[in-house]
């Protein structure tokens, strides 16, 4: 019991991560119609930048604004440079452009960083672990993130339902064109949506760092799982971003813990940890394939 | 009749080749050339529906891999002496593991095919992108064909009458199969069938009210697409003497798509010359420097913002210019 309720927390902890870099990627999707893959770059360059600010000063807190900043300036250098060209693009030269930013971003952290993980130090206050329940030992660090996750999802929901920017946001992921046709400068809510999401990838990259080796590719590693999430929430949904998330961060996680386990109870030991590890790994494509049969634009989409 | 004279120059130029490297001692050309035969025709089968079916395939490679795989799980029965699923005999023959492969990987296309067409857009492009993904994990966890690590090929499938160990002789018999396979392509983009898929692309509605079930004609594009891809894999496994699950990540699904674009989206041979140019890039970056996937990055940008139709486009406006000029 107490092994599940810790691979719950877990499960909560990588949903909210996946959260933070979905709610900027399916905006980024659904307002301005683009597929960004050099999302992940951002998440790198946020984790890199924070990391070696806070390795510079030894304070984690003062590398937060390092990683927010550098990640929100890289995205915006990008949108202004290269993601504007592509807005009138179809999807496929999308894909290209934005896969090459990805190999020159990762190529440009092994310049400056090498290629070897940079490791992160916990704050101060975050280490070793608090009893949270009665034999539940967990670290306060990973409660940390699901805290500032779930924040995060409040203040978006209030930014998005409750705002002029928000209206303007929802609007446009229901129709571009009408917005534009209403006389909004459109090209104003772009920048100002690819910058938010820029800042959201490097607050989840920074955050990923004391768990995660802060390392080249680790941007693609989450990026396909953060795709999954955007697809299955529905292109454009903030509220599918945070449920598919969720979900699928507590669903990839239990499956990693508990699927060899169960399989070498019918298997030899070492087929059934190969088997178990790939059949999770499949889980969520395996989801994403079940969803998009069943319902072929996502759970929540916008405007359907 | 241009055109005819073009591809005859140009088969004699390949067919000379061995004899020019020879000649060179560059033996690293020879190899160069081969896979940049066998990654033209896993451009051209993915160009097939991308270019001009408008389908947008993000997982191509799974296709190659499954055609890498079925040579090099049929070998390794074939060396090992047990029969495949307790009956079916592994080979090593050339003549029955090519066709094998490329069944195979056309059995894959038209399961995967028929799920992933009931969606559009860019939920068709990450639905493909998650059958690949699940195919990668799939091979990563079957630890009896190596795993991770892949299968070693022990030895190049043989055909009657030839040596195929000789790096020649395999580069002539994958030229011989280009050949062919661009012949056919050609057919097939020219026949009733392909004007069908051109016309999906350009407008299925019309299509439907024309009364063709566009469907059912993605599907069939699909599949070949799919066969395409697994005969190339079939012969990349071949030239490598090894299969590995890396050979469908999702990475090489979008060099893949970046030879098609380079080449040219949705002409003949587009694919073919994004595949050169791709594969002689990235040797000659690597020779230059580590750094070098930032260089083909900038220039992959460059393309894709800077030119409209790759390579392809490039190379009429030239000839168009030089015409002018002659006149």
């Amino acid at each position: 019991m107490i092994l599940v309720l810790e691979q719950l927390l877990n499960g909560l902890q990588y949903g909210v991560m996946l959260f933070l870099l979905a709610a900027g990627l399916t905006l980024i999707f659904g307002i301005m119609g683009v597929i960004n893959l050099a999302h992940g770059s951002l998440y790198m360059v946020g984790a890199y930048a924070g990391t070696f600010v806070a390795a510079e000063t030894g304070s984690f807190w003062l590398g937060l604004p390092a990683a927010l900043g550098a990640a929100a300036l890289t995205g915006l250098a990008i949108e202004a440079l290269v993601i504007r060209k592509l807005y009138q693009r179809d999807h496929l030269d999308q894909v290209l452009a934005t896969f090459a930013l990805i190999l020159m971003f990762n190529q440009l952290i092994v310049m400056l960083f090498g290629r070897s993980p940079v490791f992160t130090l916990l704050p101060a206050a975050f280490e070793g672990s608090v009893e949270i329940l009665p034999g539940l030992y967990y670290p306060p660090y990973r409660l940390l993130i699901i805290g500032a996750g779930l924040l995060v999802a409040v203040g978006l929901y209030f930014l998005i339902n409750r705002t002029r920017i928000g209206m303007l946001v929802r609007a446009g992921s229901t129709n571009r064109d009408m917005v534009r046709a209403l006389g909004v400068d459109i090209r104003l809510l772009y920048t100002v949506v690819f910058g938010l999401g820029a800042l959201l990838a490097g607050l989840a990259g920074y955050m990923a760092g004391p768990i995660l080796a802060v390392q080249v590719g680790m941007g693609e590693q989450i990026l396909l799982a953060t795709f999954v999430v955007v697809v299955i929430g529905g292109v454009g949904s903030i509220r599918g971003a945070f449920v598919a998330g969720i979900g699928l961060g507590v669903i990839d996680t239990c499956l990693r813990a508990f699927l060899p386990g169960m399989l070498r109870t019918v298997m030899p030991a070492s087929e059934a940890d190969a088997l178990g590890v790939g059949i999770s790994s499949m889980g969520i494509y395996l989801l994403m394939a079940l969803v998009l049969l069943i319902r072929p634009k996502g759970l929540f989409a916008a405007g359907s | 009749m241009r055109n005819r004279i073009l591809a005859l120059i140009l088969i004699l130029a390949l067919a000379a080749l061995p004899t020019i490297t020879q000649e060179l001692g560059e033996a690293s050309l020879l190899a160069l050339a081969t896979r940049i035969l066998i990654y033209g025709m896993a451009a051209a089968s993915l160009n097939f529906i991308l270019g001009y079916g408008g389908m947008v395939s993000f997982g191509h490679a799974a296709f190659f891999g499954i055609g890498a795989y079925v040579v090099g799980i049929l070998a390794s029965h074939h060396a090992s002496g047990e029969p495949l699923f307790g009956i079916v005999p592994g080979t090593d023959q050339m003549l029955l593991t090519l066709p094998l492969a490329v069944l195979v990987a056309g059995l894959f296309a038209a399961a995967i095919g028929a799920l992933s067409l009931r969606t559009g857009g860019v939920q068709f492009i990450m639905i493909t992108l998650a059958f690949a993904q699940m195919l990668f994990f799939l091979f990563v966890s079957l630890k009896a064909y190596g795993g991770e690590d892949g299968i070693i090929i022990r030895r190049t499938n043989a055909l009657p009458g030839l040596n195929m160990r000789d790096k020649a002789t395999f580069y002539y018999v994958v030229l011989a199969i280009t050949v062919l396979f661009f012949y056919g392509l050609r057919r097939l983009t020219q026949s009733s069938f392909g004007t069908v898929i051109s016309g999906i692309r350009q407008n299925e509605r019309r299509m439907a009210a024309v009364g063709i079930p566009a469907y059912r004609y993605k599907l069939y594009a699909f599949v070949l697409s799919g066969m395409g891809a697994g005969l190339a894999g079939a012969l990349m496994a071949n030239f490598l003497r090894f299969a590995s699950p890396d050979m469908m990540h999702w990475t090489k699904s979008g060099e893949l798509m970046i030879m098609v674009i380079l080449g040219g989206v949705g002409t003949l041979f587009g694919p073919f010359l994004g595949a050169a140019a791709f594969l002689i890039l990235e040797t000659f970056l690597a020779a230059w420097s580590e750094h070098w996937p930032f260089a083909l990055g900038l220039i992959l940008l460059v393309v894709v913002l800077g030119t409209r139709g790759g390579l392809a486009a490039l190379v009429q406006r030239i000839t168009a210019l030089v015409r002018r000029g002659v006149k």
